[in-house]
């Protein structure tokens, strides 16, 4: 809308309308965060033992499949959390529309490939022997 | 960014002090937020000592001494003087709230600063531009709405049903919630603010409205509503006691249920 635009308040208020979204992202916030009550603890659990017997142990710790797969999980839910988080961050600070836009983008992109590097250390560490 | 201190000429500076009232015993110091958009020059902190026997308890009593007796060009609204009309919201000592049912024996501190509600434009000293907030209001379509042909009589709800409006329905739209919320600071202009959003959930929960879905898919933005992070300062500053948070969560909730 330019600076010289004659809105009637009502009609900035309502703009382009409710975006009808918003919902799942609350209820996947959520749900993150209850699956993030159960694997911060057992992950941290897996990893003080996993660091305990040096890069042998290490190894030993994340080829079992169980270690391996709760480390995943507990990646993969806290990188998406983190997303989702963020962007409620971005939304809220960034008030120019592009600079949202593409730092949305960012977030996603950094939040992917976090999750991918993560994940392909654990495989490649649990595959290695 | 989000602005997070005040543009070059909205910067407050120091303004005129006004002389000691004579022979008085009880005197109390008030700083007073001043802004003439019709003079040259940046807001200013004017300062007034009030003979206290001479004026009633409330903040609102020492405004109107002050317009009476010291300054007639010292603005602001009011109108029922009892905490009905919303009118005299204002930011005193650091704290929304309306002036004429807060003592100013109440407020801590050898000097009480009064301002206009925060991060909203300035018409003038002590009156702040609520245009967007009672446009934000109109959005939510604070009346009955109903498909059903009307009854011969009225529209009848239990009094349970009755029960649910409680705590939202005494909203007196001063604006104090909504304007001490940092969200509805950051992005005032979509977030439709705990007032409106009290609002929306006292009609969603109306059991005579038949309105309730489309009510929820007017709301169900990341902007209008999920703005909320349950700050508080709504709930805290609200000078009928009322809990804007809490019905905000209520809103989410239904918007859970619609889903899961």
């Amino acid at each position: 809308m330019s600076q010289n635009s004659i809105k009637t308040p009502l009609g900035s208020v309502r703009g382009l309308g409710s975006a009808k979204e918003g919902a799942g992202h609350f209820i996947k916030q959520r749900v993150t965060a209850i699956a993030l009550i159960v694997l911060v603890p057992l992950a941290l659990i897996s990893l003080m033992g996993a660091v305990q017997g040096g890069y042998e142990g290490a190894v030993a710790y994340v080829s079992n499949p169980i270690f391996a797969v709760v480390l995943l999980l507990f990646t993969g839910t806290a990188f998406y959390h983190m997303r989702l988080g963020l962007q409620v961050v971005i939304e809220d600070y960034i008030a120019k529309h592009g600079t949202r836009a593409v730092l949305l983008m960012l977030n996603t992109f950094v939040s992917i490939a976090l999750f991918a590097t993560a994940a392909y250390c654990i495989v490649r560490v649990g595959l290695s022997n | 960014m989000v602005q997070l201190t005040l543009p070059q000429n909205s910067k407050v500076q120091t303004g005129k002090t006004w002389p000691k009232p004579e022979g008085a015993t009880n005197v109390k110091k008030f700083k007073i937020y001043r802004y003439d958009p019709e003079a040259e020059g940046n807001p200013r902190w004017d300062t007034f000592f009030v003979d206290t026997d001479k004026c009633g308890p409330m903040v609102l009593d020492i405004l109107i001494h002050i317009k009476n007796t010291i300054d007639p060009t010292l603005t602001f609204r009011r109108s029922c003087r009892e905490g009905i009309c919303g009118s005299c919201a204002m930011n005193i000592g650091g704290r929304n709230t309306i002036a004429c049912t807060k003592g100013w024996d109440e407020i801590a501190g050898s000097t009480i600063a009064i301002a206009p509600l925060p991060h909203m434009p300035v018409v003038k000293d002590l009156v702040p531009d609520l245009t967007n907030f009672y446009a934000q209001h109109a959005y939510v379509q604070p009346f009955l709405k109903t498909d059903t042909p009307m009854p011969e009589k009225e529209w009848r709800q239990s009094p349970e049903d009755r029960d649910e409006l409680d705590g939202l329905y005494e909203c007196i739209l001063c604006a104090c919630c909504s304007t001490s919320c940092p969200s509805y600071w950051w992005n005032g202009d979509k977030y439709l603010g705990p007032a409106a959003l009290l609002q929306a959930y006292r009609w969603l929960i109306d059991s005579r409205d038949e309105s309730t879905g489309e009510r929820l898919d007017s709301l169900e933005d990341p902007f209008k509503l999920y703005r909320c992070h349950t700050i508080m300062n709504c709930a805290q500053v609200c000078p009928k006691g009322l809990n804007p948070a809490k019905a905000i969560g209520e809103i989410k909730k239904m918007l859970v249920e619609r889903v899961v």
